[in-house]
């Protein structure tokens, strides 16, 4: 899909969000935001995901290892045509299957139960063998936070990934430098991230998670690379588009109010 | 014959692989002393050492079971069960994956290694995991057919095995019920529920109260979870004095569990015996004796109990 049609895709999905949580007066809005692009460039112009493979394990598969970012993964599904848009206001409502943080076994589409964090780069490691034991050419793709490095099975992961050697696979890293409690650095300080993951074996780019030219360039140069894995660092910008969001780490997991919502859509609508 | 559970794992894991192309084996850097290593003989493909990252090794099986692989994930029952309690929880019983997770070296009979190394609490921390089963076999045919019955059977498990050598207490003809009782001896007024190593135990506890003239019920308990509810109010229908033998804490695991059926449908007092804190270094025979979890000291117990 050409660039311009993929942004005014992402800036939908950035507006989904912000409904889904507004309405739902709860939720993860700045992380959801800060990835959009990631996601949005990943089931539009890399994966092999459809509405009618959606329920099955014969494609590409995502794994949103912070699950609190749900909302994007909710909006981008609604967008592929995998779910109705009309069901994403029902986000974290009462017999909803839009669960707070996403449920595999709910949805065609989500493929694994994520959000405690640190857990999902596991699993995307063990897809990724049954993939190489199944001699099928499908890649495992999982999006994780840069906060969320500072869990240690995220390196055990990193570890068994390399040792493995799982080509198929491919992490990015959501580098918005901010977690709950502040700045990464101030808090306890999880970077550099790619010579950590060069350092376990990985192959690493370094991209503006923004730049759809990058995320081409960097997911195609995944693809080739033989006997690791690869690790794409992207920077980001944490609630990117909404102004009075961007770079606030206060808006890490709170819902805008009624005025504060009309703002942000009034942000997004406006581009 | 004697053998130990974790031996009969092996035994039956060698066959599961050869069988079924989609069993997978993974182990976190003991695959020699919980046997799952003999499985990479059959199929080194489908073996995955994951080193001393046990929180890796259930997120990874995870992985494969959302792809369509049976995973054993086998480890020390401490390692793999209380320091990857909350991996169990979120990323297998929750999504409902199915995998197999299998705690060798269980309980104080792992010995000389001492406290860190003895899971007396696993039972009780997997019981509360929403659709995880809980197994725990008394000898070498039970394991055999519980591990067969967990690759046949979709849906996560614990299965609960030990180190020391166990004398057979079925045969090879046997045919299992896994999620059942076993009435193994028939007494009056008596019944006594065990479950693992404790079964073999409380036989040899038997004999010695037979010569102190008190016949007793023997009954082996080997699921956990799912109990055999209808099976175990029927025991305690028949009996007036219920006792529990587990190489457990007392609390969370086989006693609890009898004593929430008899609260829910029979009442009796039942008397819980197993571990009430922390053991020690030692020989294996000489822990069981200590904490009187051999023939000798679950029969000085229940006496105790009854007033004799």
């Amino acid at each position: 899909m050409e660039y311009e049609a993929l942004r005014k895709i992402a800036n939908d999905i950035r507006i989904n969000i912000i409904k889904m949580v507004s309405n739902a007066k709860s939720g993860h809005p700045g992380g959801s935001l800060g990835a959009t692009d990631i996601v949005t460039f990943l089931y539009f112009n890399v994966m092999d995901i459809t509405k009618e493979n959606a329920g099955t394990n014969d494609r590409d598969r995502f794994v949103l290892s912070k699950g609190h970012a749900s909302p994007l993964l909710y909006a981008v599904l609604a967008e592929k045509g995998i779910i109705p848009k009309e069901e994403l206001l029902t986000f974290r409502h009462l017999h909803t299957r839009l669960q707070g943080h996403p449920d595999m076994n709910e949805l065609d589409g989500i493929d694994m139960t994520t959000g405690s964090l640190g857990q999902g780069l596991s699993a995307a490691v063990g897809m990724c063998l049954a993939n190489k034991l199944d001699k099928n050419d499908h890649r495992v793709y999982c999006l994780v936070g840069d906060g969320e490095c500072e869990e240690g099975q995220i390196w055990e992961a990193a570890m068994a990934a390399a040792h493995y050697k799982c080509d198929n696979l491919c992490a990015i890293i959501d580098n918005n430098g901010l977690q709950i409690d502040g700045k990464i650095e101030d808090v306890i300080g999880p970077a550099p991230f790619d010579e950590k993951f060069r350092a376990f074996g990985w192959h690493t780019i370094n991209v503006d998670g923004h730049d759809f030219a990058q995320l081409e360039k960097a997911f195609a140069e995944a693809k080739t690379v033989k006997g690791k894995p690869t690790c794409i660092i992207a920077k980001t910008v944490k609630g990117k588009g909404v102004s009075y969001m961007e770079n606030v780490a206060d808006w890490h997991g709170k819902a805008p109010n009624a005025e504060l919502t009309a703002t942000a859509l009034k942000d997004l609508e406006g581009e | 014959m004697a053998r130990a559970t974790r031996e009969a794992y092996g035994d039956e894991l060698e066959r599961l692989v050869q069988e079924n192309p989609k069993v997978v084996v993974l182990d976190a850097d003991l695959a020699g002393s919980t046997n799952a290593a003999r499985a990479a003989k059959y199929a080194p493909e489908r073996f995955f050492d994951m080193g001393i990252a046990e929180a890796d090794m259930i997120g990874v099986s995870a992985g494969l079971a959302a792809s369509g692989y049976i995973p054993f994930a086998s480890s020390f029952a401490m390692f793999c069960t209380g320091r990857v309690w909350e991996q169990i929880r979120n990323s297998v019983a929750y999504p409902g994956l199915n995998v197999k997770i299998v705690g060798t070296h269980s309980g104080i009979s792992v010995g000389e290694d001492g406290v860190t190394h003895q899971a007396i609490e696993d039972m009780a921390i997997m019981r509360d995991i929403t659709g995880l089963a809980v197994y725990c076999p008394c000898d070498q045919w039970e394991t055999k057919a519980v591990i067969r019955q967990a690759m046949e059977e979709n849906g996560p498990c614990y299965i609960r095995l030990g180190r020391a050598k166990v004398e057979d207490v079925f045969d090879e003809n046997k045919r299992f019920d896994v999620r059942k009782i076993n009435v193994l001896r028939s007494g009056r007024k008596v019944a006594v529920f065990a479950t693992g190593l404790m079964v073999q135990m409380t036989l040899k506890a038997a004999d010695i109260l037979k010569e102190h003239g008190i016949d007793i019920t023997v009954i082996d308990v080997c699921s956990i979870k799912p109990i055999d509810k209808e099976g175990v109010a029927g025991i305690l229908k028949d009996h007036e004095q219920i006792f529990t033998v587990e190489e457990h804490s007392v609390t969370g695991g086989l006693g609890s569990s009898i004593c929430e059926i008899a609260c829910e449908t029979v009442p009796r007092i039942v008397h819980r015996i197993g571990m009430f804190g922390f053991a020690e270094s030692g020989e294996w025979q000489q822990l069981l004796h200590e904490y009187k979890l051999d023939g000798e000291g679950i029969a000085e117990q229940i006496m105790g109990y009854l007033g004799i």
